[in-house]
């Protein structure tokens, strides 16, 4: 979304969200279901009480978390697929933490306090590894991130299964799980933790004052454009790229700090629940501006809650969410492209 | 382990590398003419569920093959679409294309889940199929394996001994040369993409008709595969040899972890499973240290007769990727 996006740009946007869903219609035809049923139930299932909402965001927090840190690594030109296994890690470090601090009788408030920064911690450590594989080992970020991705999932598994496991009964359902209070307080009666929202928010705006109003993000996006004139200018490229990294690992770890602290309070094998691959999409979906982000990350989180209601209501798959997601972005891009072809004088050469 | 059962090893690492082969010979083809296309993952297991979904509802095995085929090709019209046409990022659609490929075959793929369908029977060969050693481990595969042995080799004399072969190269390396000669740029990376999505579509079917048959949606196991291919075609070097060596090279492993785990019971199965994927980091840090600056630098500054070591082991690995890829071409 550049500053002068006109009326025509709107009206895009808009016609490629109605191509969004008539394409998730007619997969939702061929595959035998009642296409406005299955709408109303993500409706319902993601805004229809208060509990409904405050579990939409719940799922906002660590998704609007990872996408702040993919703006900073976006900014830079830097395609940081590695995200997930960012979140993995920081959920990682925090559960070890808490585990550390568990018994030693400091206070609680302290205790989370610790875990949550030894979760950006970790998230920042995993993604410095992908940045220096990528500076100094010539590997591809997208590459080197996803690979990460594998083995930070394995690690979590095997400390689930292993040396973290619940004494006799290690399983899949995860590591013991933490007392209460070394839990982020959530309000009575819900899940939702009003501490997890002021990360969220408070990790949000660091982002956009560091893009919008720093010399260092003016320097980060003179290096995503032009890394070599950058270079040149005097921007030193390499250091603000494995910044750019770290930041983005640091608020990956975050995510997963949150998701261990006010969710689900222990480690569980799918720990990042996606969240990274799906703030990808969120990113490209505001152009990688943060303006609108937290607004589009709602969205997409509503549609994620919603979908739940999918396989027990109408014994649908929820991964009817991932469709829909994944066909805004696709539609809003070529949008883009279309657009972008009809302001452009057309000059035909031959073929 | 008798040298019997080493061999019937060995034959089923040829043959379960054949998915891989496909995906990575297609994808090989298709950076080869300058398009990226990052879809692979989404790509496999879409084609995967709908060729098993078409091949229990026909019953027919060839129209299951072919659907695979179909949905690949159409996935890559997409990326070429978006990216030589409309000019977006190709590694933005390539991404949402695997999520979104993922998510669809989850979801349309709900009604086959775990049922019984036909899958591809052994064909050996006559005569050769009696020779020592060699029989066993080639000659006793079914016809998809036989194909995959073919295409390697196909897709390298295609790529490296023929006229269009060398038009090929151009178009990925120099598109605005390749285009002065008189070549068709853009329409040339439409075709080699679709049929190198073609190429990547066949490895579903080749998964989920006869290496690892069925469709038993998120439980599959085919999840992770398709970035695997896409390492090891940066592995490959973007040639069909060294790429289907990776393949080999990576089945392989997988073959030894499983084999060695009884014999390593301190090292718990879940770091056997994903050493793969450490693996491919360290393969792509040897293809492409070599290229980076520091390392040149310092082997500036070593005595001459170990410099000259290190960079023959280097160039002997490096790869550089085609120099156009991922950008689309402009006619100004």
């Amino acid at each position: 979304m550049r500053p002068g996006v006109g009326v025509s740009g709107v009206a895009l946007r808009l016609g490629a969200v109605l191509l969004a869903l008539l394409f998730t219609t007619g997969i939702l035809l061929v595959a035998g279901a009642p296409p406005l049923e299955a709408y109303r139930q993500i409706v319902v299932g993601s805004l229809g009480s208060v509990k409904k909402i405050t579990d939409v965001l719940v799922a906002w927090v660590p998704l609007v978390l990872a996408t702040s840190g993919l703006l900073v690594t976006f900014a830079a030109g830097l395609w940081n697929i590695g995200i997930e296994g960012q979140i993995t890690l920081g959920a990682i470090f925090t559960t070890g933490a808490l585990r550390l601090t568990m018994d030693s009788g400091l206070p609680p408030a302290v205790a989370i306090a610790a875990g949550l920064l030894a979760g950006i911690l970790g998230g920042a450590l995993w993604a410095l590894l992908a940045g220096l594989l990528k500076a100094y080992g010539g590997v591809n970020e997208i590459f080197g991130g996803l690979g990460l991705n594998f083995v930070a999932v394995a690690l979590s598994v095997w400390l689930i299964f292993g040396p973290w496991g619940r004494p006799g009964v290690a399983s899949m359902s995860g590591t013991e799980p933490f007392p209460d209070s070394l839990s982020l307080p959530a309000l009575a009666g819900l899940r939702l933790s009003p501490w997890a929202v002021l990360l969220a928010v408070g990790g949000f705006a660091l982002v956009f004052f560091l893009l919008q109003g720093t010399y260092f993000g003016l320097r980060l996006k003179a290096v995503g454009k032009n890394p070599r004139a950058a270079f040149v200018l005097g921007i030193p490229t390499v250091r603000y790229m494995l910044l750019a990294f770290v930041l983005c690992g640091g608020l990956g770890g975050a995510a997963g700090a949150v998701q261990v602290t006010a969710v689900y309070h222990r480690l569980i094998p799918a720990i990042s629940s996606g969240y990274g691959y799906l703030g990808l999409m969120v990113a490209m979906l505001v152009n990688y501006q943060p303006t609108w982000m937290p607004l589009v990350a709602f969205f997409f989180a509503a549609l994620n809650i919603g979908s739940i209601q999918l396989p027990i209501v109408l014994k649908l798959d929820s991964s009817l969410a991932g469709v829909l997601q994944g066909a805004l972005v696709l539609f809003v891009l070529g949008m883009e492209g279309v657009r972008r072809r009809l302001r452009r004088p057309r000059v035909r050469v031959g073929e | 382990m008798s040298s019997e059962a080493l061999l019937i090893g060995l034959a089923g690492v040829l043959a379960a590398a054949a998915p891989i082969v496909f995906a990575t010979l297609g994808e090989t083809l298709t950076e080869r003419s300058g398009v990226i296309n990052l879809s692979v993952n989404g790509t496999i297991l879409l084609a995967a569920m709908a060729s098993f979904g078409v091949a229990v509802t026909t019953g027919s095995l060839l129209l299951g093959f072919l659907t695979g085929m179909l949905v690949g090709a159409v996935v890559a019209l997409v990326v070429a679409g978006f990216g030589i046409s409309l000019k977006q990022s190709q590694v933005a659609v390539g991404f949402v294309l695997t999520l979104m490929g993922r998510d669809l075959a989850y979801f349309l793929g709900n009604p086959f889940m775990g049922l019984s369908g036909p899958r591809l029977p052994a064909l050996a060969i006559p005569l050769l199929d009696g020779i020592p050693v060699l029989g066993p481990l080639f000659f006793r595969q079914d016809l998809l394996t036989y194909l995959s042995f073919v295409l390697i080799f196909a897709t390298w004399a295609w790529i490296f001994r023929t006229r269009p072969g060398l038009s090929l190269i151009s178009v990925g390396e120099r598109p605005a040369a390749a285009y002065v000669r008189g070549l068709r740029v853009n329409r040339m990376r439409y075709l080699y993409a679709m049929v190198g999505g073609a190429l990547v579509g066949l490895a579903g079917p080749a998964f989920s008709l006869s290496v690892k048959a069925g469709w038993k949606g998120t439980i599959s196991g085919l999840d992770g595969y398709g970035w695997i291919a896409l390492a090891i075609t940066i592995f490959g070097g973007w040639n069909p040899i060294r790429a289907a060596f990776g393949a080999y090279l990576f089945v392989f492993l997988q073959w030894l972890g499983l084999v060695l785990q009884p014999s390593l019971p301190g090292v718990p199965s879940q770091v056997l499973q994903v050493a793969p994927f450490p693996l491919m980091i360290l393969a792509l840090l040897l293809v492409n240290i070599g290229n980076t600056e520091w390392v040149e630098r310092t082997l500036a500054a070593l005595p001459d007769s170990t410099r000259l070591f290190i960079v023959r082991v280097l160039r002997s690995l490096r790869a550089s990727p085609p120099a156009a890829l991922g950008t689309p071409f402009e006619k100004e």
